[in-house]
């Protein structure tokens, strides 16, 4: 179980690799502040977010554009929150 | 270890736009085809390209190959090879044409044609009046390029390997090369794939400058594994930079912002480039605001704690003009700089763009290099398309959209020389020699083994601090000497970088310490062609290269017209001459470089 946590992590981890650097800089600064393995729930979120394509996911991140959906809103509040 | 060997007729390193591109025309002439890219194709860094990409199809106003020639071989300051130009620009609109086949979906005219827009550099009747020269798909060309690319590729039967990193190239005692190596990220288990064609399309390695405008992924992995194998790298002294990247994170703030009266400040709040352009102001051309920028930073007048920026201030716009005018800027401050725009200027410095140099090719795509007979020799089985590679259409400055288009065109006549070449000799698999995995496997032990080393995260960011102060924008001799040095010690630190975690899965720790092997070869070839090159041309700007009658702009064609090569060998130098004869027209004689 912990096993399998731990890759879904590493796994995200590596798929925060982004086409735009305005992605690899708002995901990098979620990472820094995030030194255990993700919870399911956030992994779940994360997961979607990182599917989508990098100028969506910019519009989320910006703050230009909302997700729509409750869940995935309050993950990419987590991910804007400034460093510190 | 164990190294499971698979073969295919050709492999192709990256699925950017380059990589998509040869890929096809393998693909379609029915070889077998495997393209090995290190993240899912459409995260590839093509799709930050938004500007558009560069074809006379004049379907705004007249348009010609011969005038986006001119433009180019002017904006490579003379340093680019006439035959390559000639045969890019001519090729431009065919392959524009293809892409719209396979459905890429152009900005369009009324009359159903593609739409072009105005970008700078872009001229008619040689170098006369701006010309729309610029194919776009919005603001998103570069993603909607790769998606066309991909699904045509799909068609294909292109064979993907997502999340896979090669690590290093196979070459025999004869220098023919044979494939690569390559690791699978979801096992960590290493892998060859045995190939009569290997091409090379991995992009740009932008991440060797602390402040650069290129994503994570930039870490110039093929033009690394060249290196270790043996290529030379062409002229790696030139990069282009922009002005405005917000400092600390790169991420680029357009022109458009100083274009609706964005404002320049020292640290004295002066609006420093009225002494420097007193006309044009902040709106002077790219290289001066970015040396106008470095002198104040230089000569003490920078900002913040350490005095290393300058502040870009709108301050003074109304607040409606930048919400609608300037959309995201006012997100990119928030995030990047903690600054509210509308009320605070926001840090910005010269920031790394743009890699001039790369793998030395023809124009055909075959990696060349010096030998017995000529300079330009084909190396047997060896591709190298886009960012990665120097064919060299951007000599010493790449002109705005022409790298769009050079992956278009590279990338195609790689993949269709591969193509010939294998038709024309038809045989079986060459064997791979004994040590084909030795480097590898070495590389791989050294870091798993490696006790009392160096931490991987601090030595890239040493890596990258030395090139931006000593190899930036705009050039010292002291600093240059200094730098070499300096680069080289770090490149001490990197062959003895340490890991902590030894998992086998997506272990990042492991292929970030992978990439920095890459990435040091390419600074260091950086640092040691720069101070070696005792010029001013395009974006290799030198203090002590004033503009003088004989040498305008400090470019001294007497001595320095000609090609940096560098071997990691000892970090020798070589130079090969510029070809300045095209394939069918005159010569683009030199002159000043003036807009
Ligand atoms: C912000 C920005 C805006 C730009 N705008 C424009 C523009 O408007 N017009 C224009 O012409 N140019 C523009 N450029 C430049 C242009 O985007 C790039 O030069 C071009 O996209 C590079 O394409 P490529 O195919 O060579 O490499 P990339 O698209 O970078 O692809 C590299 C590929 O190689 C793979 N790869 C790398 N290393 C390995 C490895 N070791 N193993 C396996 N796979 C690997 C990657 O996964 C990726 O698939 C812009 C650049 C930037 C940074």
């Amino acid at each position: 179980m912990d096993e399998q946590r731990r890759v879904r992590t590493e796994r995200l981890r590596w798929h925060s690799r982004r086409a735009l650097l305005e992605n690899d800089l708002v995901l990098q600064r979620f990472w820094q502040k995030q030194t255990e393995a993700l919870d399911d729930a956030t992994a779940g979120m994360l997961e979607r977010l990182l599917e989508m394509e990098d100028h969506d996911l910019w519009e989320l991140l910006s703050g230009r554009q909302d997700a729509g959906d409750p869940a995935l809103q309050s993950m990419v509040a987590l991910l804007r929150q400034p460093a510190g | 270890m164990n190294v499971t060997v698979r073969k295919f007729d050709a492999v192709i390193v990256g699925a950017g736009g380059a990589g998509l591109r040869a890929a096809i025309q393998l693909s379609e002439a029915g070889l077998k085809t495997a393209v090995l890219t290190k993240v899912f194709p459409t995260r590839s860094h093509t799709v930050a390209a938004q500007g558009g990409v560069a074809a006379s199809l004049g379907n705004s106003e007249e348009d010609h190959w011969h005038w986006h020639m001119y433009d180019t071989v002017k904006g490579s300051d003379w340093l680019g090879d006439q035959d390559a130009i000639e045969f890019m620009c001519r090729k431009a609109n065919e392959c524009v044409i293809e892409l719209e086949h396979y459905g890429m979906p152009f900005d369009r005219l009324d009359n159903g044609r593609i739409y072009q827009r105005p970008f700078g550099g872009h001229m008619s009747n040689f170098g006369e009046k701006p010309v729309r020269r610029s194919c776009a798909a919005a603001d998103r060309t570069g993603h909607a390029m790769l998606h066309a690319m991909y699904q045509r590729n799909v068609k294909a039967n292109t064979q993907f390997f997502v999340e896979w990193m090669a690590l290093d190239l196979i070459r025999d005692a004869e220098g023919e090369v044979l494939g690569v190596t390559a690791m699978e990220m979801e096992t960590g288990e290493i892998y060859a794939f045995h190939a009569k064609a290997t091409i090379f399309a991995t992009g740009g390695s932008g991440r060797i400058y602390y402040s650069s405008t290129n994503a994570f992924i930039n870490t110039g992995d093929g033009v690394g594994m060249a290196a270790r194998a043996g290529s030379p790298l062409e002229d790696m002294e030139f990069w282009q930079f922009h002005p405005t990247g917000v400092a600390g994170a790169g991420v680029l703030i357009t022109e458009g912002v100083r274009g609706e009266g964005g404002i320049l400040r020292n640290s004295q709040g002066e609006r420093f480039m009225e002494r420097y352009a007193p006309n044009a102001k902040d709106l002077a051309s790219r290289d001066v605001v970015s040396r106008a920028m470095v002198t104040e930073i230089n000569e003490g007048r920078g900002c913040g704690p350490n005095k290393d920026y300058v502040l870009l201030d709108i301050t003074h716009l109304p607040p409606e003009t930048i919400m609608k005018r300037l959309p995201g800027i006012h997100e990119i401050a928030v995030q990047f700089a903690g600054v509210d725009a509308l009320k605070e200027p926001i840090p910005v410095v010269p920031t790394c763009h743009y890699q001039m140099g790369g793998i030395p090719t023809n124009y055909h795509g075959q990696v060349v290099v010096p030998g017995k007979r000529t300079q330009n020799e084909i190396v047997p089985g060896f591709y190298a398309a886009g960012e990665c590679a120097c064919a060299s259409v951007h000599g010493a400055n790449r002109l705005g959209t022409n790298s769009l288009l050079d992956l278009l065109v590279f990338g195609k006549s790689a993949g269709e020389t591969a193509v010939e070449e294998l038709k024309k000799t038809p045989k079986a698999h060459k064997e791979l020699p004994a040590d084909a995995f030795e480097r590898t496997l070495e590389r791989l032990n050294r870091l798993e083994t490696q006790k009392g080393g160096a931490n991987v995260h601090e030595t890239r960011l040493a890596m990258q601090r030395t090139m931006q102060k000593h190899a930036g924008v705009f050039r010292f001799n002291d600093l240059l000497k200094e730098g070499v040095q300096k680069i080289l010690d770090v490149q001490k630190d990197v062959q003895q970088t340490e890991i902590k975690d030894k998992s086998k899965v997506f272990n990042t720790a492991r292929l970030e310490a992978l990439e920095l092997d890459n990435l040091i070869e390419v600074a260091v070839a950086t640092m040691v062609s720069a101070e070696a090159r005792k010029e001013s041309r395009g974006a290799h700007v030198r203090d002590d290269a004033p503009d003088t009658p004989e040498r305008p702009n400090g470019r001294d064609d007497a001595n320095w017209l000609k090609h940096t090569l560098w071997y990691k060998e000892n970090n020798r130098l070589e130079y090969k001459s510029v070809t300045l004869r095209p394939l069918t027209v005159e010569t683009i004689a030199l002159k000043k470089r003036a807009y």
